[in-house]
């Protein structure tokens, strides 16, 4: 199999809070990989070091086994480790299909084309519309961006990041505040994500994190807790006792 | 048609304008010989907000100091026609080479930072350049301005003559092959990704797109078509002055865009021709006060709304443009 995304001993100091405490995790390639942990146990802040929002204060990150820990966010993106927000983070004025087009084209080392409009390139568009259609956006992605309704804006946060092709995918709480309605659609792209992707979940709600991932780490106080097989870390006492007078289901 | 239809409709009905600003312009030359000075301004002043437009409508970079650039281009092309070749378009080539080298070494100054940064760096390397201007008086004559600009024939053909006529028709042909340009530059993947770090630099980031390169290159792209618009004021006039590099003129295209609209590069050219046309006859009326006019003006369309302002202008002409756009009835 092999490792996909390690860390070694990742810190991350705020001041005098310590916000990722020595995290050393390894995830393997094509892994089903769950991150969970209360409010406050650092999951934002280690998406953040993954992804070069942050840099850590010691410790060092490897994709695929070379050394990301100093690159910028795009081109860890071009490398294949592409996240998706836990707060939609989208082109308000584009549609889904310019938006998808755009990862598309720059995916394809097109992105600095000055001449033959994004729109007139057949092999991006076409690229472009199958993925939308693959993913419940078929119907709205001529609409702009802003318009759609918010379970659709969710979908289309998860598309955008698989039009950059990732290796890894970081999923940051795919489902928050997805009306039940439109739940089934967001479960239904995530269930179907390519097998030969790595997907980290980062995820409050147990359902999806029970039926998704294969394997889970736990998080608390910014450390790693436990880690373990789903099955072990449902079962485990002391996860228990971490989530126990939580409301396991939501945040 | 296979594939996907052509994403935004904007880009169907701007592709009409500029036919319609073509014919508009050439009726123009045919009818009102006495304004070739004034639309000579107004097309040199469209330039000059298309070149703000790029950065500001669609990369989202705001500017108070463009007139550094547009007042370089000035200097530049006076100067090389002055002292080395009176060719028109080599003098606008070597306008738009030093505008755009000087906008990439600024361009550092608005990789990062808030609106407000943006806002006053630019305007503070505005201010250093015309004070250079104005203290380098054996190179740019200073406040008296840099005069003896003369330009050779467009092309070897066309003398540019006293009625303006020449001057008016080489900058229209050069402010509509910029708009040539410009619009298939934005409609690029490389307009495209500047749309998307205007409109989110997060995620834009997050998908590959190398944030700080992309705005650099297009603010080295708007000083150099900002340089072109300043050219061509010091061709079309044979002068140059200190003026083109005032804060006035930062001020004012920044107004123009706010009366035509940003981010589809026809507002520039609709704004300019609001702005000078009220410019020259307002000002023709009362000298003193034209200015209340234009703050009006303004003030009126930030709290009213420009598309709610156009719709109630041309309601009555609705069924026309409906026609125009190809439909019968009128438009929603």
């Amino acid at each position: 199999m092999g490792i996909a995304l390690q860390t070694f001993g990742l810190n991350k100091n705020f001041g005098g809070i310590q916000a990722t405490a020595d995290v050393s995790i390894a995830i393997e390639r094509g892994a089903r990989h769950a991150l969970i942990g209360p409010n406050g146990a650092g999951k934002t802040t280690l998406i953040n070091l993954l992804t070069g929002v942050l840099t850590p204060t010691t410790g060092r990150i490897e994709l695929e086994g070379e050394d990301i820990t100093r690159l910028p966010v795009h081109q860890r993106a071009r490398r294949g480790l592409v996240r998706t927000f836990q707060i939609n983070q989208l082109f308000a004025e584009l549609t889904p299909l310019q938006t998808v087009a755009i990862a598309v084209a720059e995916r394809m080392g097109r992105g600095f084309g000055l001449w033959r409009p994004l729109e007139r390139d057949p092999k991006v568009m076409e690229e472009s519309a199958a993925l939308l259609r693959q993913f419940h956006l078929g119907d709205v992605m001529q609409e702009k961006t802003a318009a759609l309704p918010y379970g659709k804006r969710r979908l289309l946060e998860i598309t955008i990041a698989l039009a950059a092709r990732p290796r890894v995918l970081l999923l940051d709480e795919p489902v928050a505040g997805v009306p039940d309605s439109d739940r089934h659609e967001i479960l239904d792209t995530v269930a179907r994500l390519p097998d030969d992707v790595t997907v980290l979940l980062i995820e409050h709600d147990m359902d999806l994190v029970f039926s998704f991932a294969r394997r889970i780490s736990v998080l608390v106080n910014g450390a790693l807790f436990v880690e373990g097989d789903t099955a072990d870390v449902a079962r485990d006492p002391r996860v228990r006792a971490v989530y126990l007078g939580e409301d396991v289901t939501h945040d | 048609m296979s594939g996907p239809q052509p994403a935004f409709p904007l880009a169907r009905v701007s592709r009409r304008a500029e036919w319609i600003i073509l014919a508009v312009a050439l009726v123009s030359v045919l009818l009102l010989p006495r304004y070739y000075p004034v639309m000579n301004q107004m097309a040199i002043i469209a330039l000059f907000a298309v070149s703000l437009d790029l950065i500001l409508g669609y990369a989202g970079i705001v500017s108070l100091g463009h007139a550094a650039f547009f007042g370089l281009g000035v200097y530049t092309a006076a100067l090389f026609a002055k002292h080395v070749h009176g060719d028109p378009f080599l003098g606008l080539v070597i306008a738009a080479i030093a505008a755009a080298l000087l906008g990439l070494a600024t361009a550092v100054l608005i990789l990062r930072g808030t609106d407000l940064t943006r806002l006053m760096v630019t305007l503070g390397v505005a201010l250093i350049l015309l004070e250079l201007a104005n203290k380098l008086d054996w190179l740019t004559g200073g406040a008296d301005g840099l005069q003896g600009v003369v330009m050779a024939p467009v092309l070897g053909l066309f003398t540019f003559d006293m009625a303006g006529r020449t001057a008016y028709l080489y900058s229209l042909t050069i402010l509509l092959l910029m708009l040539f340009l410009a619009r298939r530059l934005v409609a690029s993947p490389f307009g495209m990704s500047l749309q998307a770090i205007r409109d989110n630099r997060l995620r834009a980031e997050a998908i590959g797109i190398p944030v700080n390169a992309r705005l650099a290159a297009i603010y080295t792209i708007s000083a150099g078509v900002a340089g072109i618009a300043g050219g061509l004021l010091a061709q079309t006039t044979s002068f140059a002055s200190l003026d083109a590099l005032d804060f006035q003129r930062s001020a004012d295209i920044l107004l123009v865009l706010v009366i035509g609209g940003t981010g589809y590069l026809f507002g520039g050219v609709i704004g300019a021709v609001i702005f000078t046309a009220m410019h020259h006859w307002l000002s023709a009326v009362t000298p003193q006060y034209w200015q209340f006019w234009i703050g009006l003006m303004l003030v009126v369309i930030v709290l009213a709304g420009r598309e709610r302002l156009v719709r109630a202008i041309l309601s009555p002409f609705t069924w026309l443009l409906g026609l125009a756009r190809g439909r019968s009835g009128p438009a929603k």
